[in-house]
């Protein structure tokens, strides 16, 4: 390998670990890193969130966009399953509507609209995420079971598999690189979209972004983006490996 | 046996296949050709009911093709087609044992059968089994995907222009193999394909389609010698025909007593064959052997000149 090669491969990989033994150490003992973020803030103020603990928060965060995440991985693969079978074709165009209505419907008036519904808490900013979060997948899971390559659609049919073996030996692990990335987007803008739901009492990392701006408290605001934004490269970065490495056991890179 | 019975297939007002009879004899090679667009893929395809007809029945050894369902059907006939279209996400042993699985074979019988058909492709299974098709050559691809149809020992192997991939050094390497395979096999070859080369090297019996029709339906010398209209006559190529004769005959049927100098030529090449060698060495005939190299006469260039010419 040239030397250029090897620093392209390796400087980006050595960063990202730099990042998350950061983030580790920072949500496990923030206040070791206290001294940094003091000059940020007023002489009296907390460096650090005081009201609850980072680590739990985060992980709140997350398992809030987990939860999202699959429900939306779950019914957008299944409506793009659904859509490309000869019998649900005619749904095509309705459910891209709605999917598209459920991307460019701000996460924001979900909110709004579902308090009165659910209540405060996780449940409404679980609603947002799961409705933003399924045009990504959607698309992709049809943009991959619609572009299968014809010789192998051909060969599956030809060597006498049922439509239902078709999709769950050919189609679907065919596809999977594909709807890997479309998950992967989906994440990523759910994980800085939950923030949002800390103006509806959900535990999320946007609660720390809003106490700082309420005290004026700039450390706070930084230190919740900044935990955010951390979480959002590295597991952008994890699903593309993992996408990467799909795609490669499917024969396809 | 394939009886396909006017058997007809439309879409919308435009009929694609129209009325088309033939019997495909067992253990043959068939080969349909035609140029794009005249109906040879969609008429090959409603052998394995990957295309519906409008009307008209097929009879595999009796039974209507519709008495059974459609991927019960398809996993009895093999399918082969151009671009392989390999499973990439499966080995190649994987891939070879598609239809064997779907038909729950135990594990022994399908690893066995698996390494049969590598080693008969020249394919050493040690090497190949695990492989992914994308670490293949174009020519190993090709062979698996034969392979892959032949999986399940059907009585009946489809291909759709099989070899159209390939360049002309494989292609020729893949058409033998596959003559000798359909010998060890004895399987009923229907093929479809663009390339009369290909057809006249291959076939038992040509069908010659154009426009939805079967025009002339026959042995190679007879589409040669009496060509049914017009367009059979074209395809088969004026300045080609004497050549198509001698290519679709041996060497053993144009033998006769006597000797000659020289190189022998062996009694299982091709008439053509036999031109070209005489042509080169500049003899007007040569001694012809066996196959198991015994002396049995001689090849004269008067016998092959007899045999290129037209029937009177």
């Amino acid at each position: 390998m040239t030397p250029t090669i090897l620093v392209s491969i390796w400087v980006p990989r050595l960063l990202r670990g730099l990042l998350l033994v950061v983030l580790l150490a920072f949500l496990l003992s923030p206040e070791s890193f206290e001294s940094l973020l003091k000059p940020l803030v007023q002489p009296n103020a907390p460096a650090i969130y005081n009201q609850g603990s980072l680590l739990t928060i985060t992980l709140l965060h997350l398992r809030t966009v987990f939860l999202a995440t699959v429900a939306a991985t779950v019914i957008a693969v299944l409506l793009a399953i659904l859509v490309t079978r000869p019998f649900g074709a005619e749904f095509l165009p309705l459910s891209r509507s709605l999917v598209n209505i459920g991307q460019t419907f701000p996460p924001v008036a979900v909110l709004a609209l579902s308090v009165p519904a659910v209540g405060f808490g996780e449940k409404p900013t679980l609603i947002a995420l799961f409705l933003y979060g399924l045009l990504p997948i959607f698309e992709n899971t049809l943009t991959a079971l619609t572009n299968l390559p014809r010789p192998v659609m051909e060969a599956a049919k030809g060597s006498g598999m049922t439509s239902i073996q078709r999709l769950l030996k050919v189609e679907l692990p065919l596809s999977l690189p594909v709807i890997v990335g479309g998950i992967r987007l989906s994440v990523v803008i759910g994980l800085a979209t939950a923030t949002i739901g800390s103006t509806v009492a959900a535990k999320t990392l946007g609660e720390v972004i809003i106490a700082g701006l309420q005290s004026n408290n700039l450390a706070f605001v930084l230190q919740g983006g900044l935990i955010v934004g951390a979480l959002a490269v590295l597991i952008y970065d994890a699903l593309g490996a993992v996408e990467a490495m799909l795609a490669r056991r499917a024969g396809l890179a | 046996m394939i009886e396909i019975d006017a058997i007809t297939k439309r879409y919308d007002d435009i009929t694609v296949v129209d009325t088309v009879s033939m019997i495909v004899e067992p253990r043959t090679v068939t080969v349909i050709v035609g140029t794009s667009g005249s109906g040879k893929t969609t008429l090959l395809r409603m052998i394995n009911r990957l295309v519906e007809p409008s009307s008209g029945a097929i009879r595999l050894d009796g039974e209507d093709s519709r008495s059974i369902p459609g991927h019960e059907l398809r996993r009895r006939i093999g399918y082969a087609i151009q671009g392989h279209g390999l499973f990439p996400h499966r080995t190649v042993a994987q891939n070879i044992a598609t239809v064997p699985n779907l038909l729950e074979w135990p594990k022994a019988r399908v690893d066995a059968k698996v390494e049969e058909l590598l080693s008969l492709f020249q394919l050493d299974p040690k090497v190949f089994a695990n492989r992914y098709p994308h670490e293949l050559s174009g020519g190993q691809q090709q062979r698996v995907g034969v392979a892959r149809a032949l999986a399940a020992e059907p009585k009946v192997l489809l291909m759709d222009e099989p070899f159209g991939a390939l360049d002309p050094i494989i292609r020729a390497k893949a058409q033998e193999d596959l003559l000798a395979i359909q010998k060890h096999f004895e399987t009923t070859i229907v093929l479809v394909t663009h390339d009369m080369d290909e057809a006249f090297h291959l076939a038992d019996k040509i069908a010659v389609m154009d426009k939805g029709r079967v025009l002339q339906y026959g042995p190679p010398p007879e589409l040669v010698r009496h060509p049914a209209n017009p367009f059979v006559q074209t395809l088969i190529g004026d300045m080609q025909r004497p050549f198509r004769l001698l290519a679709v005959s041996t060497v053993a049927g144009a033998t006769e007593p006597g000797e000659a100098g020289g190189e022998p030529i062996s009694e299982d090449l091709s008439l053509q064959e036999a031109l070209a060698e005489l042509m080169w060495s500049g003899r007007r005939a040569a001694p012809v052997i066996s196959q198991t190299g015994e002396m049995v006469g001689r090849i004269t260039l008067d016998a092959l000149l007899k045999h290129a010419a037209r029937p009177k």
